[in-house]
């Protein structure tokens, strides 16, 4: 046991030094890695800033239904009850008219405009959530409630927002189909990067086997030096996206206060971050892996 | 120890060159041989085999009781571990110093750091080159380049010592004073086997000879 742990940590100093030896080829290869894995973890990054943002505007979608003008407070119970006892419904919130009308003075600052109105132009209505948010449930609760006396209008504003999730849905596609493609660049780059390394140690790696060195003992250094590659790689590339963030939301700021509000872009969460790095380590490890057994079997004895 | 029985390696396929021809021969522990023979007669086939460098094409290699011809080769670095290998090209790694060259096969193995630096130091003072320890193989002479490999070959204390041609770009001191080291091996229990066509070196050294001509054994 203590043997094996000095020969990986043994490993792992002889990799260090060898990227230290090349810096200059280290490092653009680590540039390879981070610019191919920056470019699929920015849209992930913009994606998921476009989620979060949706959620803030838009909830779940929720039913409003309106009643007749003329409805009187028995009518409102009626329906009230009616709601109690549904069961497709989760939860139900009834606006009297006067409450809508306060609310809508408060935000939007239309207090003029409805004092000329003189009478409150608002019905009484019920907010609605269901308890399953698919459009076919939604769908059928609307027509439903539409059949209820004294229901004037039933709204659904659930389109939108399945827009605005099979919009999302296809982001996610992209992202996917280009970190697949990406993830495949970063397996080639040290495939090929390892290749060379074995090519140029050539006598090193001949007389080692020849003196009793197996070939897990040769391949470990290869493997280190993948899986180093990978995550500096990745580590890389979040710097990057985080630069890049970073950028914009000192433009987006300014622009943002032009129109008085405040926004800014969410970096990469810090789990999100280690995986990501984790994920490139692996791939780095897996293109040395496949790089050291193509080309160290041909050291073997005939 | 090592026993070839009706051994034959052919390179190239079915027509190719056929480099030993039913050679059968058994190497006891602690001797010392010396195989000789003009070049291309099969000598340093003879030593690839031995230590699995090559496998044969028919008949069985045995060393310690093990089959060098079905070994996985997942097993055959644990057969190179009882040999220091001598090679007629040195196989010094050139970008290493003297003291990192000797260290390698301590590495292999997985010894201590501070227990191997001691052996690497012994290994050394043994070949006369304790002096030395920090200079690149390129800055010492042809005898010194020698008898570094031999003590890249000994360092791990191996029970065979395999020396392919040892004498062959050395001048007659420094071949004498190689001989005398392989002796000093031979003494203390090592098995040594020797490919040379140094009849001088063979000639000193006396040992059991086994002639090699055209890939098969003459005497």
């Amino acid at each position: 046991m203590k043997n094996w742990l000095r020969q990986h940590r043994r490993s792992l100093t002889t990799t260090l030094a060898r990227l230290a030896r090349t810096p200059l080829a280290s490092l653009l290869n680590i540039s390879v890695v981070g610019v191919a894995l920056a470019l699929p973890l920015a849209f992930y990054v913009i994606l998921t800033n476009l989620q979060s943002l949706a959620q803030d505007k838009a909830p779940t979608p929720q039913i409003s239904v309106f009643l007749a003008m003329d409805a009187q407070a028995s009518d409102a119970r009626e329906i009230d009850n009616r709601l109690k006892k549904h069961a497709a419904i989760a939860k139900f919130r009834f606006i009297p008219r006067d409450q809508a009308l306060a609310e809508l003075k408060e935000k939007a600052g239309l207090s003029d405009v409805i004092a000329s109105l003189g009478r409150n132009p608002l019905p009484n209505g019920f907010v609605i959530d269901a308890r399953e948010n698919t459009s076919a449930a939604l769908e059928k609760l609307r027509d439903e409630f539409k059949a209820w006396p004294k229901v004037e209008h039933v709204q659904l504003d659930s389109t939108w927002a399945r827009r605005l999730d099979a919009t999302l849905q296809l982001g996610r596609l992209i992202v996917l189909v280009l970190a697949a493609l990406l993830a495949f660049a970063l397996v080639a780059v040290t495939f090929n990067t390892i290749r060379l390394q074995i090519l140029t140690q050539r006598a090193e790696i001949e007389v080692a086997k020849l003196i009793g060195a197996t070939n897990p003992f040769i391949r470990r250094p290869f493997l280190y030096y993948g899986a180093v590659l990978g995550l500096a790689g990745g580590i890389t590339g979040w710097a990057i996206v985080w630069a890049g963030l970073w950028l914009l939301n000192d433009r987006l700021g300014s622009l943002t206060q032009l129109y008085g509000t405040s926004y800014a872009l969410r970096h990469l969460s810090l789990p999100d971050a280690a995986s990501l790095c984790a994920f490139a380590g692996a791939l780095g490890w897996l293109g040395a892996w496949l790089s050291a057994s193509r080309n160290l079997a041909e050291f073997d004895p005939e | 120890m090592i026993s070839f029985n009706q051994v034959s390696k052919r390179y190239g396929g079915a027509g190719g060159y056929e480099a030993l021809k039913s050679v059968a021969l058994v190497i006891n522990p602690g001797e010392m041989v010396c195989i000789t023979g003009h070049s291309g007669a099969g000598k340093s086939t003879l030593l690839k085999l031995m230590c699995a460098i090559e496998r044969p094409t028919s008949g069985s290699v045995l060393v310690n009781g093990q089959n060098i011809g079905t070994l996985p080769a997942s097993a055959i670095p644990f057969v190179r571990r009882n040999f220091g290998l001598m090679f007629q090209d040195n196989k010094l790694l050139y970008d290493r110093n003297v003291f990192q060259n000797v260290m390698c096969p301590l590495d292999i193995i997985g010894f201590d750091a501070a227990d191997a630096a001691k052996r690497v130091r012994a290994a050394l003072d043994k070949v006369g080159l304790l002096g030395k320890e920090k200079a690149l193989p390129v800055t010492l002479s042809g005898g010194e380049q020698q008898r570094l490999s031999i003590a890249r070959a000994i360092v791990h204390r191996p029970s065979i010592l395999l020396a392919d041609e040892p004498t062959a770009n050395l001048d007659a001191a420094y071949a004498v004073e190689l001989g005398e080291l392989l002796r000093s091996f031979h003494q203390v229990g090592v098995t040594v086997v020797i490919a040379t066509h140094d009849e001088q070196l063979a000639a000193r050294l006396q040992p059991r000879r086994i002639v090699l001509e055209q890939g098969r054994i003459t005497t």
